[in-house]
């Protein structure tokens, strides 16, 4: 019981994704102009990584090792159409926004990366266990880091489509960098300093 | 009785310290400063003043409660930065936006890093560029010089020189020579602008005090200066000039008008983001006269000052790779 906890509390706090692993960098900073860009983002990923998580540890035996990515990546991939298509079906609005960025969770480090380092070598309780940790973790780092960057670039937060959020401070105090790449580095590497000193 | 020092050489002090290096730049800027103050009035003032008093506080409560170190301020280096950041803002610019950049400057482009010296870009230009991309509409509000006449927040306002220049030649705009300020009041700062860019001939009179009390070298303001009139003279000579507009009087404009000379003497040559050899420094000053150039003339910018030597403080540790030869080394001989 406490290996599957530890399986479970990995992912959101020890090998946090975002900010314990530094992995998927590209999602984390361009989709995290606001919060609730960053946790679709996240909540995307996260179904990929579960499902892909245990078709591959169920799949673990079969497929053959010289083949094993280009394996992985067709069950990955597979996820990820579903994830598009179900999101442009119900969620207009959040697929217009995140545009490209949902097709290229294929190649998000972090969903090949616990395939090949953890759901290739556990059983499938365990892998879904990892595929939410790891999941919730991303999902909360790009949710954080999308509520700071949104509160200062914007003044609000939460704000989604026609939903204007809590207004936080004016408009006129915004500071528009933190919408803009510039701003995601700055906010991400604060965060990232902020988190490492809490660790400690 | 004197404590014994055993150190590896050189023994010989000048005597030169970081104090006195800062205290001789903050005395070159003054000349430009005097001729803010006449010009802007009490947003001159009030704008120096915040900006100045932010940059130290800053550096003290990080070093102090952050760093928890002895706190560096009395090498005036954060004094200056907060002087050079103001001599970079609109004098009118809101007290807050001011603080902010201030705060940018100093935790963002110097604390950050480890405190100075350990910079990789300067610390006063984080700032500003900072504010530019924050807050584009307030950055890029240039009050008219009227001197104390003028109350602080509802000072006119217009365009700066550069704007016009670039609509010149990007625009096509044969109307734009029309408001253009005349040569000499460029010389002499009468026009819309930074508070500390304006008064050319103050900023030359400081840079070539700097030269020679020999706190810099004369590498990297000539060498982007005369990219920069090389740049302008071509544009004048491939006839993309409007009538009413001669090549030399084009060369002057560029020269004379925006945050060149500031740059040029007083922000490319922080010691700690400039390279080190003769050599390196004049590719440094082209560097930023190629870039400057490009974003005056095709940028979506009026300015590409700040953003030019920025970009070439990012290139300094590569051009440190240029060294000078070890004393005693062998030159490989070719047959």
């Amino acid at each position: 019981m406490s290996k599957a906890l530890n399986t479970f509390t990995n992912g959101l706090l020890k090998e946090n994704p975002t900010f314990g692993l530094v992995l998927g960098m590209c999602p984390t900073l361009a989709t995290t102009t606001s919060a609730v860009n960053g946790m679709s983002m996240g909540l995307a990923t996260m179904f990929v990584l579960i499902c892909s998580n245990v078709v591959i540890s169920m799949l673990r035996n079969l497929i053959p090792d010289k083949v094993h990515i280009p394996a992985y990546i067709v069950v990955i991939a597979s996820f990820v159409t579903m994830v598009q298509l179900l999101m442009q079906a119900y969620l207009p609005s959040i697929y217009e926004t995140l545009g490209l960025f949902i097709p290229l969770i294929v190649v998000n480090c972090i969903v090949l990366g616990r395939a090949e380092a953890f759901a290739a070598k556990n059983g499938v309780g365990l892998s879904a266990l990892d595929g939410i940790g790891m999941g919730l973790g991303f999902t909360l780092s790009l949710t954080v880091l999308g509520a700071v960057r949104e509160l200062l670039g914007s003044g609000m937060i939460f704000a989604a489509g026609d939903y204007a959020g809590l207004t936080i401070f004016p408009e006129d105090y915004k500071m528009l960098i933190f919408v803009l790449a510039p701003g995601a580095f700055i906010a991400l590497a604060y965060l990232m300093a902020l988190i490492n000193k809490l660790r400690k | 009785m004197k404590q014994l020092i055993v150190a590896p050489a050189p023994h010989a002090h000048s005597g030169d310290t970081v104090r006195r290096n800062m205290l001789l730049v903050i005395l070159a800027l003054l000349p430009a400063y005097v001729v803010s103050v006449l010009e802007f009035g009490w947003g001159a003032l009030f704008t120096t003043l915040i900006s100045i008093v932010a940059c130290v506080g800053t550096e003290w409560l990080i070093a102090k409660y952050i760093l928890k170190e002895e706190p560096t301020i009395g090498d005036l280096s954060a004094v200056l930065t907060g002087l050079l950041l103001a001599f970079n803002l609109p004098s009118n610019l809101p007290w807050w936006i001011v603080l902010i950049g201030a705060v940018v400057a100093i935790a963002v482009g110097k604390m950050t890093f480890g405190g100075l010296g350990q910079n990789p870009f300067n610390p006063a230009l984080v700032g500003r560029v900072f504010l530019l991309i924050s807050f584009p509409v307030q950055m890029t509000t240039w009050p008219l010089p009227q001197g104390f006449n003028g109350s602080y927040v509802d000072a006119a306002t217009g365009a700066t020189p550069l704007y016009y220049l670039k609509q010149m030649v990007k625009g096509g705009d044969s109307d734009a020579v029309n408001h253009l300020p005349d040569l000499w009041n460029s010389l002499l700062g009468v026009m819309g602008g930074s508070l500390g860019e304006v008064c050319a001939l103050a900023l030359i009179i400081g840079g070539v005090f700097l030269i020679c009390t020999k706190v810099i070298t004369w590498h990297i303001p000539v060498s982007i200066l005369l990219t920069v009139t090389l740049i302008a003279a071509c544009i004048g000579w491939t006839g993309m000039l409007p009538e009413g507009m001669t090549t030399g009087q084009y060369v002057a404009y560029q020269l004379l008008t925006g945050g060149l000379m500031l740059g040029a003497f007083f922000m490319a040559t922080d010691y700690v983001t400039s390279p080190m050899t003769p050599l390196a420094k004049l590719i440094f000053g082209v560097g930023i006269g190629v870039i400057v150039m490009v974003i005056r003339l095709r940028g979506a910018y009026p300015e590409g000052m700040s953003f030019a030597i920025l970009i070439m403080n990012a290139c300094v540790p590569l051009l440190n790779k240029i060294r000078p030869k070890r004393f005693g080394e062998k030159v490989k001989t070719t047959k």
